[in-house]
């Protein structure tokens, strides 16, 4: 059942690739923006989705592979709902960037690289965004967040979890609606 | 047809430009200028304005809200500057500024015209009311060349840009000739700034002199050591500026195609960068028959995938033509066959943003600046242990002492000065005997470290230069491309021998082993990246060899830093009955209560995260940490058959 739910999810995935490859054009030169592109719609590349590129291009799909692996901003799996990418830059290592990956990951119960089970979360290690002089910083969602403490972390998750119950209720509530209206 | 010169055109742009001003500001309304580059949103500039928004709402206030690039003063973020004509201040410029701060200024100032002097830094320009910020040290003392107009304009305006004058330099180039490009760039004797300080007007030369019919001109923004973010921060603040600085270079050379290669990891630096090359085309800055002329520029952005080695020249453009980005062997040089085998200029954003400046007031005013070899001035992201952190303006031939302690203020929480980290991966580690050697390529070079791009770390007593050392090393062993044998087998050699240096493993000819590792790593690779990877561990063994030594002989870390090499305990003297705050800190559960109600730490538990240091109140201040770890005692957890008694 479970695996069904991904199977079309994957496949959908793919259609939406297939369909947006002809915006570019068949020019070898535009593999990395393809993959870029990729990636910024779906958040990864599985092996289906290079081979789709590499058809397009018309290279071979190690070529593809190839390409991609050599590049860190490539992601071969779906990362979390919530990514966490702890800077590991010069300044933030200064400041203790890896205690606050360490708690992180703590927290998760996962190791950098890696998303939970539930595909809620995921923690990424990045060299430096650009904000050297808040260090330690965090880049949860794409929100920067400078000085980072691990009790920052504990308010972070709290305020996860808050969301994540006010969603349920907010569901909750729109079926008991949905039920007294009909 | 009635032709105008580029300049004319030009000229009626900017008229045209200062119109639209002019009427978007008006004398009776407040102006509030609000820092919103990545460093001011990671601050929260974000939400400063949304409270400065709603408050002026609720109180029904009239005001003009802009969001410019960066001052550089990181330290102080948010930073708004606020001007308000009515109430006979001069524009002020307010730091640390939270939504708090913002809806108070709007009621004190905006509404009863009290400027609220506590939260300003001063007044942005000299008056006789109060101190402005060009007096302080951190003004005064830079020089302002690239960085001139950054934090001042709006960085999505191109109106704010051609008010200035902005493409001036452009226009007149464009009623000259590529020649006299070429001679005044030669002439003005800059260096680029992507780290090598290549003389620009040399390498302009080759590609202007290259036979071919189409040549590409690369703005290289890749900025990938990991602590460096001038680039960055000039794209997201001043992007027209480095547009104009490409054009000239592209008709100087005789390109008609341009790429800007933006590392991944800066997304507003992209948009902003994205709209301003729209902008200039649409007013016909760019593009086909740029001011009427007969030269044409299309400029277009690549985005990079994080991999530090596509800063190097050759594996950039190998990336861009959707390869992996392994550097070749040069010659040939970009210059003669680069980009699909096409004359190819890569320069820094520093160096092309530098250029407009040159040409509007003329080579000989840029060479007034700086030293004789290395003209103009230096951009630094200074960060670390540093009181004023950010970006700073100084002319070359500063010293790094006036830099450090004099523009950013020194060391806080009176802690001494142990290094100054310069040039990223590449560079190396100053001691503080080189604290009076001057900012220049040469001196830097001389002294070990590396101009580089820009990026230094300030570090106090508590850094570990073994451990500094560690970390570039696990940088540069995890980007190299892997081609050359060196590069890969021996960082990651010397990798393994800092790993167990730090882990307290380190044997007696581990040092001289990093020594000659070193050297072979240097002599046997292909690019910068391995030739320079040696140099955080050379620099390190030359300046601090005792920190190495204490390592390997008494497994100690004198900066206490290593987590193998140190042990936290709590000093019973020290300790108060009953305070719990360390206990709820401990991340593992480490911290017990002893038998006579004091708190104590299980050595196997703890990792060594520091937190209670923090959470134990200065008043008791009872958590020390020693090196070497069996330095700590080792206290007994009770049996929970003792119970509490
Ligand atoms: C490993 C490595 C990384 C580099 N990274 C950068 C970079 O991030 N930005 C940059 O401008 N130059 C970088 N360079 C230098 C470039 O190869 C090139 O020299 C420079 O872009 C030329 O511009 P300039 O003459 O304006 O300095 C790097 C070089 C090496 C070997
Ligand atoms: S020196 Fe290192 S990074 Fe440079 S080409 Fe050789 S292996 Fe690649
Ligand atoms: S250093 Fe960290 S892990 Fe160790 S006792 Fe203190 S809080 Fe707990
Ligand atoms: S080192 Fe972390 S933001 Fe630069
Ligand atoms: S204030 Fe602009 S980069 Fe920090």
């Amino acid at each position: 059942m479970k695996d069904d739910a991904r199977l079309s999810e994957e496949e959908t995935m793919l259609r939406s690739i297939e369909a947006m490859l002809p915006r570019f054009e068949k020019n070898r030169a535009q593999l990395i923006p393809i993959l870029q592109a990729i990636q910024e719609e779906h958040q990864y590349l599985s092996r289906e989705a290079m081979r789709l590129v590499a058809d397009y291009l018309e290279i071979s799909p190690s070529e593809v592979l190839g390409v991609a692996t050599f590049y860190n901003q490539f992601r071969f799996h779906p990362p979390g709902r919530h990514q966490i990418k702890v800077c590991l830059g010069t300044a933030c290592h200064v400041a203790g960037g890896d205690i606050i990956l360490e708690n992180f990951e703590r927290k998760l119960g996962i190791r950098e690289g890696e998303t939970t089970p539930d595909r809620e979360y995921s923690v990424e290690r990045v060299a430096c965004v650009g904000c050297c002089a808040l260090a330690p910083v965090a880049v949860v969602d794409d929100k920067v967040i400078g000085h980072m403490q691990p009790s920052k972390i504990e308010g972070l998750f709290l305020q996860f979890d808050l969301q994540r119950e006010q969603e349920k209720a907010r569901e909750a509530g729109e079926e008991a609606d949905a039920q007294a209206g009909s | 047809m009635h032709k105008l010169d580029p300049e004319k055109r030009l000229a009626l742009l900017a008229e045209e430009a200062r119109k639209r001003q002019a009427q978007a500001s008006r004398e009776d309304v407040p102006t509030l200028r609000i820092v919103m580059s990545t460093c001011g949103l990671a601050a929260g500039a974000a939400e400063t304005r949304a409270a400065f928004e709603e408050a002026l709402e609720r109180r029904g206030l009239e005001a003009r809200i802009v969001a410019v690039g960066c001052l550089g003063h990181c330290y102080a973020e948010p930073l708004v500057v606020i001007h308000h004509p009515a109430s006979g201040f001069p524009p002020l410029c307010y730091y640390n500024i939270d939504p708090g701060k913002a809806r108070m200024l709007v009621d004190s100032f905006l509404l009863d015209g009290d400027p609220a002097l506590e939260y300003v830094l001063g007044a942005m320009v000299p008056n006789d009311l109060l101190p402005a910020v060009t007096d302080f040290p951190r003004f005064s003392m830079e020089q302002r060349v690239v960085m001139e107009h950054c934090g001042a304009i709006d960085p999505h305006s191109l109106d704010d840009y051609l008010a200035l004058g902005g493409y001036g330099a452009l226009a007149t180039a464009l009623g000259r000739s590529p020649g006299w490009v070429l001679d005044e760039v030669a002439r003005s004797g800059l260096r680029g700034r992507g780290g090598a300080g290549f003389p620009t007007g040399r390498k302009w030369r080759l590609a202007a002199e290259a036979p071919a019919d189409s040549k590409v001109v690369i703005c290289n923004a890749d900025e990938g050591d990991p602590g460096a973010y001038m680039d960055r921060t000039i794209m997201e603040s001043n992007p027209h500026q480095l547009l104009e600085g490409m054009a000239l270079c592209a008709y100087a050379v005789g390109a008609e195609e341009a790429i800007v290669y933006v590392r991944a990891e800066y997304p507003l630096a992209v948009r902003t960068i994205q709209r301003a090359i729209d902008d200039a085309r649409k007013a016909g800055l760019l593009g086909e028959r740029i001011l009427g002329s007969d030269f044409s520029l299309h400029i277009r952005v690549f985005q990079g995938s994080g991999a530090f080695v596509c800063g190097e020249e050759t594996a950039l453009i190998q990336s861009i033509e959707g390869r992996r980005g392994m550097p070749q062997h040069r010659p040939p040089y970009p210059v003669e066959a680069g980009l699909w085998g096409r004359p190819t200029v890569v320069n820094n954003v520093k160096t092309l943003s530098t250029v407009p400046a040159i040409l509007t007031r003329g080579a000989h005013w840029f060479r007034s600046i700086g030293t004789e070899k290395s003209p103009g001035t230096a951009i630094f992201s200074v960060v670390g242990n540093v009181t004023h952190a950010g970006l700073v303006e100084i002319p070359m031939g500063t010293t790094l002492r006036t830099l450090i302690f004099d523009v950013c203020g020194g060391i806080p929480k009176k802690k001494a000065f142990k290094a100054v980290q310069i040039g990223g991966p590449s560079g190396g580690c100053l001691s503080g005997d080189f604290l009076d050697t001057s900012i220049d390529f040469d001196s830097l070079t001389e002294a070990g470290a590396m101009m580089g791009s820009g990026g230094m770390v300030v570090m106090d007593e508590d850094s570990c230069m073994v451990d500094v050392a560690r970390y570039f090393l696990d940088f540069t062993q995890n980007e190299s491309c892997g081609k050359c044998t060196f590069c890969r087998i021996g960082t990651r050699h010397l990798l393994l021998i800092l790993d167990r240096i730090t882990k307290g493993e380190g044997r007696e000819e581990d040092l001289e082993l990093l020594d000659t590792l070193s050297r072979d790593i240097r002599d046997g690779s292909l690019c910068g990246l391995g030739k320079t990877a040696p140099n955080p561990v050379l620099t390190s063994l030359r300046y601090f060899r005792d920190e190495y030594e204490a390592h390997v002989r008494e497994k100690r870390c004198p900066a206490l830093k290593c987590r193998a090499l140190t042990a936290f305990y709590i000093d019973l003297d020290k300790c108060a009955r009953g305070c719990d705050a360390c206990v709820g800190c401990c991340p593992v559960e480490a911290i017990f209560t002893t038998r006579g109600r004091k708190k104590a730490i299980d050595q196997e538990l703890c990792v060594k995260c520091g937190e209670c240091v923090t959470a134990c109140p200065p008043e008791y201040d009872a958590v020390v940490r020693v090196s070497p770890a069996h330095l700590a005692p080792i206290i007994e957890r009770p049996q929970p058959s003792e119970g509490r008694g």
